[in-house]
C-alpha cells in the first residue's frame, strides 16, 4: 500500500467537495473510482496527485505526507492523465510523450538513451508507434487519450491516476484502453462512469457519493442493487454469470 | 529515424539549431552591414571594414575621421543596441506565450512596456538621479505594476486567454495615458518631444554605454529562460499538467514573470516601447525550429536581433531624409501578423 488518503478533506469557495475520505490504493492493482457526476472523483484524483492541497487529513506516499515531497520526486513515480487535454502548441505525438521524461531530467541534462528507450516503450505499449511523428492536432480523440497515457507511462510511474480515461471514446477503444490499463502492472486509479466496465476490469472499486467514500472492495462485494439505488438513485439488478463468475449490472427503467 | 544521440526527438521537417543559428548569424551580419553603411552619409563597405580594423584590432588604416566616428559611435552602437533589444523582446514574447498559453502574449500587447514607460518617465521628470540605472529601475517598477494590474484584471474578469489580452489593452491605454499626462504637464519642451520615444520607441539615442546595460540583462534573461526551457515545454497542456510533470509552477511563473519584467524594463529604458517584436519573432521562429524551448529560445533571440536591426535599416530608408520611429516599422509587420494569428486561432476554435 504505497498511496493512500487518510481522512482527506478539501473545500473550495466555502463548499466542501471531499469529505474525510480514507482510501487505500492496492499495489499493482486496478482501482476504479465510481460515483455520480459532481461526487468529487476528479477532486479526489487531483488531491491524490498532489495538485491540490487538502485542508484536512493527508495523502501518504510510502507513508510520507505528499505535501513534504518535492513535486519533481512525486512526478518521477506518480503520473496523472487528466480528462480534458488541449494544446495550441504544434507538438508531435512523440514530443508529447517525451514530456513525460521532464521530471527525470535535470535542467541542463541532454536527451539520454534511457529517455529515448522510455518514450519508445511507452509508444509501443499504447500502440502509438506508427503515429509518433504525427502532429497532436491531427490525432483523433482516442489517439490523443493513448498519447496522454503513453506520456504518463514515460514518467515510469508506480501509481497511475486517470480521470475518466474512456470519455469520448467509442466502445472498442474503451475496451482496448481498459485492457491496456489492466495489463500495465502499475497501480491504477481511474475514475470511471460505466459500472459494467468497472466491475469487468477493476480489481477493486471505491464508491464516492457527495465527497465521501461509501464503500471500497472487490466488485462482487461492493456493487449491489442496494448500493446502486442509494448512490445513483436508480433501480438496477446485479447478476453473476455462474460459469465465468462475471458480474453484470442491468439498469431498470423506473 | 531522425534521432541523434543527445538530442530530443525532432521531426525531420524542422530546422536544427546549428543550421538555424548559422543562417541567423549570416543574416545578422548582413543586416548589421546594412545598418552601418546606409544612412544620410553613405559609407562604403570597404571603409566600414577599415573602421572595424582600427577599432577592434588596433590597426592604423587611413579612414576619414568623420565617417569613422559615424560608423563607430553612432551606427554600430545603434545596431548593437537594436540587436540586444530585439533579442530580449523575442525572448520575453516566447516565455510569455508559453506561460500564459496565449499566442498573442508579448510585453507590448500585455501593457508591460507601457508600464515600464510610465515608470521611466516618472523617474525622469521627478529627477531622481538621471543615470540609465535609475531610469531602468523606474521602468522595472512600472513594468511590475503593469504586470500585477493586468494579471488582477484578467483574473477578476474570469481569466481565460482572451481576457488577458483585453486586460493588456486596458493596461496599455491606462499607462500610455499616464505617460502622456506626465510628459505634457512636465512643461519641458525637450521632454515633451520625448513622448514619441516612450510610446513608439527610438534608437536615436543608442550609444556604446547602453550596451553595458543591455547585454548583462539579455544574458540574465537568456540564462533563466534556458534554465526553465523544460518547464516551459511542460506548460503546453496547462498549469496542472505542468505541475503533474514535476514543475513547481507557482515558483517558475514568478521567476519568469520577474525576468520578463526586468528585461522589458531594461529595453524600454534604452529604446522606448517597441511593439510586436515579441509577437512576430517567436511565431516565425517556432515555425522554423519547432516548439521545443531548448531550441526555440536561443533561436528566437537570434532572430529577434536580426529583425530589429533590419527594421532599423528600414526605418531610415523608407522616407528619404527622415527616420521613422522604430516602433512604427515593427508595427507595420506586427499588426498584420497579429491579425493572421487571430484569424488562424479562430479557425481552430
Amino acid at each position: 500500500m504505497t498511496l493512500q488518503a487518510r481522512d482527506l478533506a478539501w473545500e473550495t469557495g466555502g463548499q466542501p467537495i471531499v469529505k474525510g475520505v480514507t482510501l487505500r490504493v492496492p499495489e499493482g492493482r486496478f482501482l476504479g473510482l465510481v460515483g455520480p457526476n459532481g461526487s468529487g472523483k476528479s477532486s479526489l484524483l487531483r488531491l491524490l496527485a498532489g495538485l491540490r492541497r487538502g485542508q484536512g487529513g493527508a495523502v501518504l506516499l510510502d507513508n510520507r505526507p505528499l505535501s513534504t515531497i518535492s513535486r519533481r520526486e512525486v512526478a518521477c513515480r506518480l503520473a496523472l492523465v487528466e480528462q480534458q487535454t488541449a494544446t495550441e502548441v504544434a507538438l508531435t505525438a512523440r514530443e508529447v510523450v517525451a514530456l513525460g521524461r521532464t521530471p527525470h531530467r535535470g535542467a541542463w541534462e541532454t536527451w539520454s538513451a534511457a529517455d529515448h528507450a522510455a518514450v519508445a516503450a511507452a509508444l509501443k505499449r499504447t500502440g502509438m508507434t506508427d503515429r509518433a511523428d504525427q502532429l497532436w492536432s491531427t490525432l483523433s480523440g482516442g489517439e490523443r487519450q493513448r498519447v496522454q497515457i503513453a506520456r504518463a507511462l514515460a514518467q515510469m510511474p508506480r501509481e497511475l491516476l486517470l480521470d475518466e480515461p474512456t470519455n469520448h471514446l467509442d466502445i472498442r477503444h474503451q475496451l482496448d484502453l481498459l485492457k491496456l490499463l489492466r495489463g500495465l502492472g502499475t497501480s491504477c486509479i481511474a475514475a470511471l462512469h460505466d459500472l459494467n466496465h468497472a466491475v469487468a476490469f477493476c480489481d477493486e472499486i471505491a464508491v464516492i457519493k457527495e465527497g465521501a467514500l461509501v464503500a471500497q472492495g472487490r466488485p462482487v462485494d461492493v456493487i449491489t442493487a442496494d448500493l446502486i439505488r442509494s448512490v445513483f438513485e436508480i433501480a438496477a439488478t446485479v447478476s453473476q454469470d455462474p460459469s465465468t463468475g462475471r458480474l453484470r449490472v442491468d439498469f431498470l427503467p423506473d | 529515424m531522425t534521432l541523434h544521440a543527445g538530442v530530443a526527438p525532432r521531426p525531420f521537417h524542422r530546422l536544427g539549431l546549428p543550421a538555424f543559428g548559422l543562417i541567423a548569424l549570416v543574416a545578422l551580419l548582413v543586416a548589421a552591414a546594412g545598418a552601418v553603411s546606409i544612412g544620410e552619409v553613405a559609407v562604403p563597405p570597404a571603409e566600414v571594414v577599415k573602421v572595424l580594423g582600427n577599432r577592434l584590432f588596433g590597426m592604423d588604416l587611413a579612414v576619414d575621421p568623420i565617417r569613422e566616428g559615424i560608423v563607430w559611435h553612432y551606427r554600430l552602437s545603434r545596431a548593437a543596441v537594436a540587436a540586444s533589444a530585439g533579442a530580449g523582446l523575442a525572448v520575453c514574447g516566447t516565455v510569455l506565450q508559453a506561460l500564459l498559453r496565449n499566442p498573442l502574449a508579448e510585453p507590448y500587447l500585455l501593457g508591460i512596456s507601457a508600464g515600464a514607460s510610465t515608470g521611466a518617465v516618472l523617474v525622469m521628470v521627478l529627477g531622481i538621479g538621471a543615470g540609465a540605472v535609475t531610469l531602468s529601475g523606474g521602468a522595472f517598477l512600472g513594468a511590475g505594476l503593469a504586470f500585477v494590474f493586468v494579471a488582477a484584471l484578467a483574473r477578476g474578469s474570469g481569466g481565460g486567454t482572451e481576457r488577458i489580452i483585453l486586460a493588456g489593452i486596458a493596461g496599455s491605454q491606462l499607462f500610455n495615458a499616464a505617460t502622456s499626462f506626465i510628459v505634457t504637464t512636465s512643461a519641458n519642451a525637450e521632454q515633451t518631444r520625448g513622448i514619441m520615444f516612450w510610446l513608439l520607441g527610438s534608437l536615436g539615442g543608442a550609444r556604446w554605454p547602453d550596451i553595458g546595460l543591455a547585454l548583462p540583462m539579455l544574458a540574465i534573461g537568456l540564462l533563466v529562460a534556458l534554465y526553465r526551457a523544460r518547464a516551459l515545454d511542460a506548460f503546453a497542456f496547462g498549469e496542472d499538467a505542468a505541475a503533474s510533470l514535476g514543475i513547481e509552477t507557482a515558483r517558475v511563473r514568478m521567476e519568469l514573470f520577474g525576468v520578463t519584467a526586468l528585461l522589458t524594463a531594461g529595453i524600454v529604458s534604452l529604446v522606448g516601447a517597441v511593439g510586436f517584436v515579441g509577437l512576430v519573432v517567436p511565431h516565425a521562429t517556432r515555425f522554423l525550429v519547432g516548439p521545443s524551448h531548448g531550441r526555440l529560445i536561443p533561436a528566437a533571440a537570434l532572430a529577434g536581433g536580426v529583425f530589429m536591426v533590419a527594421a532599423d535599416v528600414l526605418s531610415r530608408i523608407v522616407v528619404p531624409g527622415q527616420v521613422l520611429p522604430i516602433g512604427v516599422v515593427t508595427a507595420l509587420f506586427g499588426a498584420p501578423a497579429f491579425a493572421f494569428i487571430l484569424w488562424r486561432s479562430r479557425r481552430r476554435a
